[in-house]
């Protein structure tokens, strides 16, 4: 039996061991990219599920990898937010992988070996994120998984990509180099340490104005978030082959962004200081107004990914506005949220490349009717709508349901006022496009389309199904949330 | 006995050698006796870094004269370090430049070439380890006149403008710093850099210290090129030969900020740097200006040898940051950057000379589908640049950490910003590169794999995983960098 | 005495100045070397007056002098000169190369033959 601390390393290298295989076998039997991408996803995700049953048993120790100098070293603890992140990153990963076989192939991209090796890295830094035990490894897997995703977003090597690349990485790094890491060298002189504690690191002992001007450099240095007005790199960045705006720009780069956020939120500074701050609420203020403004954007878009690009911004800061409402109930909404918005927007995003490949269709006019030549993708698709308004039979009621929650507990009617407009509006931007495609009927020439190839149609009823299980089962998710409500 | 003779062998092989080289002549041997050189040197320096680190400072008086008559030369952990990076990149920079060398100078000259490196090598080792200020610009000269002598072996015929430009500049910077070293003199009778220490501060008040200062500061600053005296600094490096390109890049301003470090803090009096004068200021200014103004420079350079020597120029802004801080964390932040620096540069400008073998050119035209063309090559530029930026787990990153966090600590917030604005600067220039080798692609056009060959390779890419590796642990140049900083600035660890 | 002591500082001064000027405004390469040679000689001035002591002698040849200049600026300035000499030199062979390579020693005309191409 191994310990469960070695197991957090076998989380990040597995992802590895995918880089090292398709670089070798790959080379020789280029068909095997998604095979060992998908065998390599299952691994990680049941060593990710080991450390969830070895965090019933107590905590998991710490596993310092270097020190690179004195007092910061890159080290990994799994804890119940981290492991929750994990879980939900590698188990998509495995449908994503399904997915991709059918969609790269059916739409004739190039470059697969390179495309799947830089996946692979990605999730790799996204575990690190996940499992990191201090600012200092989350901020180097963050930066990893920045560059990683750099090659993916520009995979179509055309002028509009390289413009897309541009605006990605500057407003990514710019954030990250400009604020994260000058708020974390901060906190390091502060306070002499940057790992992440049960109740946080910093402490009234430091001037209140330091700790606002710290709160405001985390949460916009965390670009990643896309808290406005830095969120336009993730609609840019749409223009990457879908499989990499369904893993990396629904659930694993924005995710990770917000997961540190919440980390920030719980181990750095603590929810009981946060609530001291004067500023969080004003953040507070430029979440929710991201979330209505960013759902206005969507409804006027009419193609498919920007639309779902823009509702990804709106959904991000529902869960930075759980981390900055500092209470039990926004954290546990916001760790819900993550979850459950990954599962619904990673089946919105597998409709749109199903649409791509099986109809050729990017915008949304043109898909009147659609849903009677492709009725297993429209449907599928429709749940996951469901899923991000927030509505039963989908996991995503339970995390509205406490984010509201949240919002209400701290009697700012602005704010729980921002967050039912917002759900309101997403589903006014959502709804429709399932029923046009059920209910118009169809336009010339797409009588015959047909279904999307069977492996797309695979994952995205694991997917769909994973929103409606998580709406019967939420235990385990509720579990974890509330061993980290409860510990501070 | 031996290991006191140390300090004085890493000078008096070289200068041996040299003479040797320019009577034989023959490119083949010259280079075995500069390999030879360069090992010895490399042994010797490692030696001496772990006799310092066992028993102490070394003290070694020339030819038994005591000093204060006497030349006396003096290693401690600062300059151990210094003299450690410029013998390995002396080193590296040799086995390099055989097929280097070859593409671009003439049969005929590459004996006289193999000369003037081993005296310029000769040079930076004296300024390193010297402990006396005039014989310090002895070696300054030495170092500065095959300098130029190396320059013009470039095969573009405006090496010779370029090193005609830098022979002027430099004369002038060494005439400054003599002028100061004499003033110095005509106060205090010595020349000794510990005597000096001990005399200067009952002078503090002399307006004739204060000349000095200023004499001797503007003429080092010529020397390391920091704004505004780094006219000299992108054509002379453009236009040198490629090999000669990275040994310069990685250690001859180096040389002559360690002499800056050494002068300002150690030399004068305690706090007349920082308290009395008020000089910091001026440095700091001068330094995150240069980092920022200079990079962007840098962007709209269509050369890749001069638009790193412009990111060269922006990087030792960010040394003279450090040193304005005038704290132990920034000069230890300075010292690491020195490392880091020559490190990461040295890398980068031996991948433009692979580069120009392959292509024959080195703009930034030549780099076009260089991503798949020489994949090694070219990683190890992006991973150079990636490095310049300040990228995690490259030792731009331990630096970029070190230096923030020295501004930091004196609640410079502003500068830390600053430092992190010239960062994406940096990125800037960085990416504009990246573009161009790895996504301006004509899909017409059928691309051969053509690295660059394996003795340029290997040499680079030794310093490539250096930089990689001193970026994930920074334990060993870390601490030996605040070891520099606590002994140059009189602290006790 | 005196007042020699201060016109050597003048001349210094003086020479220094000169040189500098020449060193930045001549356009003949030449000229600017030898603007270099006099920049450097007005050290070397300053430097053997800091040694010399009125009426001082050499302490080398008498037995027991009690008036004697300080030889050591003047060794000093002899290595100097020696470095002096090496840069003359070199900047004239470098003259030498640049006039075979463009055709001209003037340092305008060389700029604008690099700024064509």
């Amino acid at each position: 039996m191994m310990s469960a601390s070695t197991i957090q390393l076998y989380c990040l290298v597995a992802p590895l061991v995918a880089v090292v295989l398709i670089a070798t076998v790959g080379r020789v039997f280029p068909i095997l990219y998604e095979a060992i991408n998908a065998s390599v996803a299952v691994l990680t995700f049941l060593l990710t599920l080991s450390l969830y049953s070895a965090l019933g048993e107590g905590t998991i120790e710490p596993l310092v990898l270097f020190e690179p100098f004195v007092g910061v070293s890159i080290a990994i603890q799994a804890e119940p937010l981290g492991i929750l992140f994990a879980l939900m990153a590698s188990f998509l990963w495995i449908v994503t992988s399904i997915y991709s076989f059918g969609y790269m192939r059916g739409h004739g991209e190039t470059n697969l070996a390179r495309f799947n090796i830089f996946f692979a890295i990605a999730i790799s830094s996204a575990m690190g994120i996940a499992l990191a035990a201090n600012g200092f490894t989350l901020f180097l897997f963050y930066e990893v998984l920045t560059l990683s995703t750099f090659p993916l977003v520009t995979h179509a090597g055309t002028d509009k990509a390289r413009r897309a690349g541009r605006v990605y990485l500057f407003l990514l790094l710019g954030t990250s180099v400009g604020m994260l890491l000058l708020a974390l060298i901060w906190t390091w002189i502060l306070t002499g340490t940057l790992d992440f504690r049960a109740g946080g690191i910093l402490d009234g002992d430091i001037s209140k104005t330091t700790l606002n001007i710290l709160l405001v450099l985390y949460v916009f240095g965390i670009g990643k978030a896309a808290l406005m007005p830095f969120h336009r790199w993730l609609p840019t960045a749409m223009v990457a082959p879908t499989p990499v705006s369904a893993l990396l720009h629904a659930v694993a780069v924005v995710k990770a962004g917000v997961f540190s956020i919440l980390k920030v939120s719980i181990y750095i500074f603590g929810i009981d200081l946060l609530q001291e701050l004067e500023v969080h609420r004003y953040l507070a203020y430029v979440a929710a107004f991201t979330i209505v403004a960013t759902a206005i954007i969507a409804l006027r878009k009419d193609n498919l990914k920007a639309r779902l690009a823009y509702s990804t911004v709106g959904q991000l800061s529902y869960i930075v506005l759980g981390a900055l409402v500092a209470n039990a109930a926004g954290i546990v909404g916001g760790g819900l949220h993550m979850l459950m918005h990954g599962f619904g927007k990673i089946t919105l995003f597998f409709g749109a490349g199903a649409i791509l490949v099986a109809a050729h269709k990017t915008e949304i006019s043109q898909m009147r009717g659609i849903g009677r030549s492709m009725p297993v993708t429209m449907i599928t698709f429709l749940i996951g709508c469901i899923a991000i308004v927030g509505a039963p039979p989908t996991g995503g009621m339970w995390s509205k349901w406490n984010l509201l929650l949240g919002a209400a507990n701290t009697t700012d009617w602005l704010l729980l006022a921002a967050l039912i407009i917002g759900s309101l509006l997403s589903a006014a931007y959502l709804l429709p496009i399932a029923v046009r495609a059920f209910y118009h009927p169809p336009d010339d020439g797409n009588e015959t389309i047909k279904e999307a190839p069977v492996s797309i149609l695979i994952a995205m009823i694991i997917s769909a199904a994973g929103c409606i299980i998580l709406f019967i089962a939420p235990d385990f998710a509720f579990e974890l949330m509330s061993m980290i409500t409860s510990s501070k | 006995m031996l290991s006191l003779h140390l300090s004085a062998l890493q000078v008096v092989i070289p200068l041996l050698a040299a003479p040797l080289c320019a009577i034989i002549r023959r490119p083949g041997i010259t280079w075995l006796i500069a390999l030879a050189v360069g090992i010895a040197s490399c042994i010797n320096s490692i030696a001496i870094l772990l006799h310092i680190n066992r028993f102490g400072e070394i003290v070694y008086s020339l030819g038994g004269w005591a000093a204060p008559f006497g030349i006396e030369y003096r290693i401690d952990s600062a300059n151990a370090l210094i003299l450690l990076i410029i013998s390995f990149i002396y080193l590296l920079g040799i086995i390099y430049a055989p097929v280097s060398i070859k593409s671009e100078v003439p049969e005929k000259s590459q004996g006289w070439l193999y000369t003037a490196w081993i005296l310029c090598f000769t040079g930076l080792s004296g300024i390193t380890i010297s402990g006396d200020v005039f014989n310090v610009f002895v070696f300054l000269e030495v170092s500065s006149l095959s300098t130029y002598i190396l320059i013009s072996f470039g095969q573009d015929k405006r090496c010779l403008s370029a090193a005609f430009r830098y022979l002027v500049m430099g004369t002038i910077a060494a005439t400054f710093y003599l002028i100061g070293v004499g003033f110095l003199y005509s106060l205090t009778g010595t020349l000794n850099m510990a005597d000096l220490a001990q005399r200067l501060p009952d002078l503090i008040s002399q307006n004739t210290v204060a000349v000095a200062f200023g004499f001797v500061i503007v003429g080092l600053a010529i020397k390391m090129a920091l704004f505004p005296f780094h006219a000299w600094l992108p054509n002379a490096y453009a236009y040198a030969p490629n090999a000669v390109t990275a040994f310069l890049a990685g250690t001859a301003t180096k040389a002559a900020v360690y002499v800056f470090i050494r002068l300002i803090f150690e030399v004068f009096p305690e706090d007349y740097f920082s308290g009395f004068t008020s000089s910091h200021h001026i440095i700091l200014a001068v330094g995150i200006i240069s980092a920022v103004i200079t990079s962007a420079v840098a962007i709209f350079q269509n050369e890749l040898k001069r638009l790193f020597a412009w990111s060269s120029i922006g990087q030792i802004g960010y040394i003279a940051v450090g040193v304005g801080l005038a704290s132990t964390a920034g000069v230890a932040a300075s010292f690491l950057h020195l490392f880091n620096h020559a490190i990461m540069k040295t890398a980068i400008f031996m991948a433009i000379g692979g580069l120009f073998i392959v292509t024959g050119s080195t703009t930034t035209a030549a780099l076009k589908n260089a991503g798949r063309r020489m994949p090694w090559t070219m990683a190890a530029i992006l991973i150079g640049g990636l490095s310049l930026i300040g990228v995690p787990f490259t030792t731009g990153f331990i630096s970029k950490w070190y230096l923030v966090s020295a501004s930091l600590e004196q609640n410079f917030w502003w500068l830390a910003g600053l430092i992190l604005l010239g960062s994406l600067v940096t990125a800037a220039y960085v990416w504009k590169i990246v573009e161009i080798a790895y996504f301006r692609k004509d899909p017409n056009e059928q691309v051969v794999r053509q690295e660059a060959p394996l003795s340029l390779l290997i040499p680079t890419w030794i310093l490539v995983v250096a930089n990689i590796y001193f970026g994930i642990d920074a334990r060993f140049s870390g601490s030996i960098a605040t070891q520099a900083a606590n002994t140059i600035l009189g602290i006790s660890p | 005495m005196e007042s020699l002591g201060i016109v050597n500082y003048w001349i210094v001064i003086a020479l220094m100045m000169i040189g500098l000027y020449i060193v930045i405004s001549a356009n003949n390469l030449i000229k600017k070397i030898i603007g270099l040679n006099i920049f450097q000689s007005s050290v070397f001035i300053l430097y053997i007056s800091i040694g010399k002591v009125g009426g001082g002698t050499a302490p080398i040849l008498l037995k027991e002098p009690t008036v004697y200049s300080n030889p050591l600026p003047h060794v000093l300035i002899l290595t100097a000169i020696v470095v002096g000499v090496a840069t003359t030199a070199l900047g004239l062979a470098l003259i030498v190369r640049i006039r075979s390579a463009f055709g001209t020693i003037d340092d305008q005309d060389v700029q604008q033959d690099i700024e064509r191409n």
